[in-house]
């Protein structure tokens, strides 16, 4: 029987021919990273460690340190990086929110098999790779061992048909599965199909980032011209992508006609089955409205908020917070003037951080407050206080709302 | 850590996440305190009531969301096992790695009732309510990973292998105490 992406790339690291949905298995990792939180919560120098040349380690959640646990945990990685020759050192004012660092550095290969600690690792299943969020034991181990081990889940397969309007991001489409189809634990998802062409690498990386918010295990995209031409253009060459087979089997198939989908929002504490189009969403005044996150913090997003604010100013009351998802991104963004834009209008622009989507710093609500997010996660009291609101949304729809002060349709703001 | 675990259940519903458990600002805390905060909004007061041997049965997609280790958080306070309709992922993993024993048991929180006594096998995968005298039998997890609970979790067994330094090998047996470490390097 023949074998989706994720099966091909557990049989192929496990020196396997054939692995099937039900086993499990013991692979070889091609590339593990570390983020500062390890350093800060769970660290002890090891002795030997398998191969520095496959490890990276990335300054995201909580930098510049916030907490003298969080400066310490800073510490350690420097001292682990210079100890251990770890050449793949993303430090702050290198840094960057882990995923989007893989993904632009290359760390994430088709075919091959990713590890981080961090909930969102699926990110790098546009890049045809096979990533998950791990926990930090898990790494730690796989740091030392090289090895990790998978139970196989089922595979839900997205048929992409169509062309999605030019309003229509991938967060819309993944809130729209998401309220469409609801959870999915314990089963991967797969993405391919005769749209596939027409979605860009930054729509795919966000809704590969947000398996994680359906609780689904690696979320992976077929290879295509538009991933081989990324990739050249970064410099990733010598992979060996692991496409589906034709006779692979799915637990499900589902088609999703990317024509016929608007701007999408999700209420409060879940996008799983807790969605409505913008549009139909009631009047709902907002307090804080958010752009960043490994989901939302790339140049791409930058360039949609900048479009929408550019001569316009943020409504009174409201405060917007926007993170780019890497250094990289806000030294670009800011080239490029969408920074300038964006604090024109009465943006705060933040470093490179997971800050305000886990809640942690850098612009956490209280009580009673309302935020409309384009972040990874609206769990309640994920952004500060249990008492606060957060709905979720598009880059676009965050900055038309933050812009009228309620959550808003960009159609409606858009030139 | 015993792969069979006997103690009072405490029921909880569905799609407990992490958030739920191990709130973020739990993160700037010392394990102790950060343990203290579990179900802060979802149950308040839970963690005042808990006693250590106790068991948390919760429904299904028990734990989505963040890597953030929860599981040596339940171990902070003594929690003796977890069984739940069905874990998230990665949840399961963490719990595996802190030593913590999971079972996935369905329709679990209408075989359990808050203050019922449970007993939990995961070496044979037998279950009992001692309290009902409901029983029954579930798969079992693979034998590797019954060994990392069994050993207390996967930093130990690192020690034994010789990539962590032999002097922890008493300290890591506690999930718990494996993210003690924050700030000390030791």
């Amino acid at each position: 029987m023949g074998m989706t992406a994720i099966e091909k790339i557990m049989a192929r690291k496990a020196g396997r021919q054939n692995v099937s949905a039900g086993e499990t298995v013991v692979v070889e990792v091609d590339m593990t990273v570390l983020v500062d939180l390890q350093f800060a919560m769970m660290w002890y120098p090891p002795i030997r460690i398998h191969d520095p040349d496959k490890i990276a380690i990335v300054m995201d959640h909580a930098v510049p340190a916030p907490t003298i646990k969080d400066a310490e945990g800073g510490s350690h990685a420097r001292k682990f990086a210079a100890d251990f020759g770890i050449k793949r050192f993303f430090d702050v004012g290198n840094h960057g929110i882990c995923h989007p660092v893989i993904a632009d550095n290359g760390l994430a290969r088709p075919g091959e098999v990713l590890a981080c600690t961090d909930s969102h690792t699926c990110a790098a299943g546009a890049y045809n790779n096979a990533a998950r969020g791990l926990g930090p034991a898990e790494i730690y181990s796989i740091m030392c061992t090289g090895t990790t081990w998978y139970q196989v889940a089922p595979t839900i397969r997205y048929e992409l048909d169509g062309v999605k309007p030019d309003v229509v991001s991938g967060k819309d489409i993944f809130l729209y599965i998401a309220n469409a189809y609801g959870d999915a634990p314990n089963f991967n998802l797969e993405y391919g199909g005769a749209g596939l062409h027409a979605l860009p690498m930054h729509d795919r990386r966000t809704i590969a980032t947000q398996g994680a918010e359906v609780s689904a295990d690696f979320s992976t995209f077929e290879a295509d011209e538009v991933l081989r031409d990324h990739l050249n253009s970064i410099g990733v060459a010598d992979y060996v992508v692991a496409q589906p087979d034709p006779d692979a089997h799915y637990h499900t198939t589902r088609r999703i006609d990317l024509s016929t989908l608007e701007p999408y929002v999700a209420r409060p504490g879940t996008v799983s089955r807790n969605g409505l189009p913008v549009s139909q969403l009631e009047h709902q005044k907002v307090d804080q409205a958010f752009i960043g996150s490994c989901a939302n913090g790339q140049l791409e997003d930058l360039e949609i908020a900048a479009d929408i604010l550019r001569g316009r100013s943020v409504a009174q009351g409201v405060r917007l917070l926007v993170t780019p998802g890497t250094q990289a991104v806000y030294r670009e963004a800011m080239r490029r003037g969408y920074l300038q834009d964006i604090a024109d209008a009465g943006g705060v622009v933040t470093n490179s951080t997971c800050g305000a989507c886990f809640g942690y710093h850098m612009g956490v609500v209280g009580p009673g407050e309302v935020c409309i997010t384009a972040s990874t996660r609206n769990f309640t009291g994920r952004m500060g206080s249990a008492g606060a609101e957060i709905f979720m949304a598009s880059p676009a729809t965050v900055a038309a709302s933050a812009v009228t002060g309620y959550i808003t349709d960009p159609r409606s703001v858009t030139k | 850590m015993n792969l069979r675990f006997t103690g009072r259940v405490w029921v909880f519903g569905d799609s407990l996440n992490t958030d739920a458990m191990y709130p973020a600002f739990a993160m700037k805390m010392d394990p102790p305190e950060a343990a203290r905060q579990i179900f802060y909004e979802v149950r308040p007061g839970w963690t005042d009531e808990v006693s250590p041997g106790d068991i948390v049965v919760a429904g299904k997609n028990f734990g989505i969301g963040s890597s953030r280790p929860v599981a040596a958080l339940f171990v902070e306070l003594g929690v003796a096992g977890l069984v739940a309709e069905e874990f998230n992922s990665l949840f399961l993993r963490n719990a595996v790695n802190a030593g913590l024993p999971a079972m996935t048991l369905p329709h679990a929180t209408s075989l359990f009732s808050d203050g019922d006594t449970g007993t939990f096998d995961l070496s044979d995968g037998s279950w009992r309510n001692d309290t009902s005298g409901v029983s029954g039998t579930v798969p079992t997890l693979p034998g590797f990973l019954l060994d990392i609970i069994a050993s207390g979790g996967l930093l130990p067994r690192l020690v034994e292998q010789g990539y962590l330094p032999s002097d922890l090998a008493d300290t890591l047996r506690s999930g718990a105490v494996a993210i003690r470490s924050a700030g000390s390097g030791a």
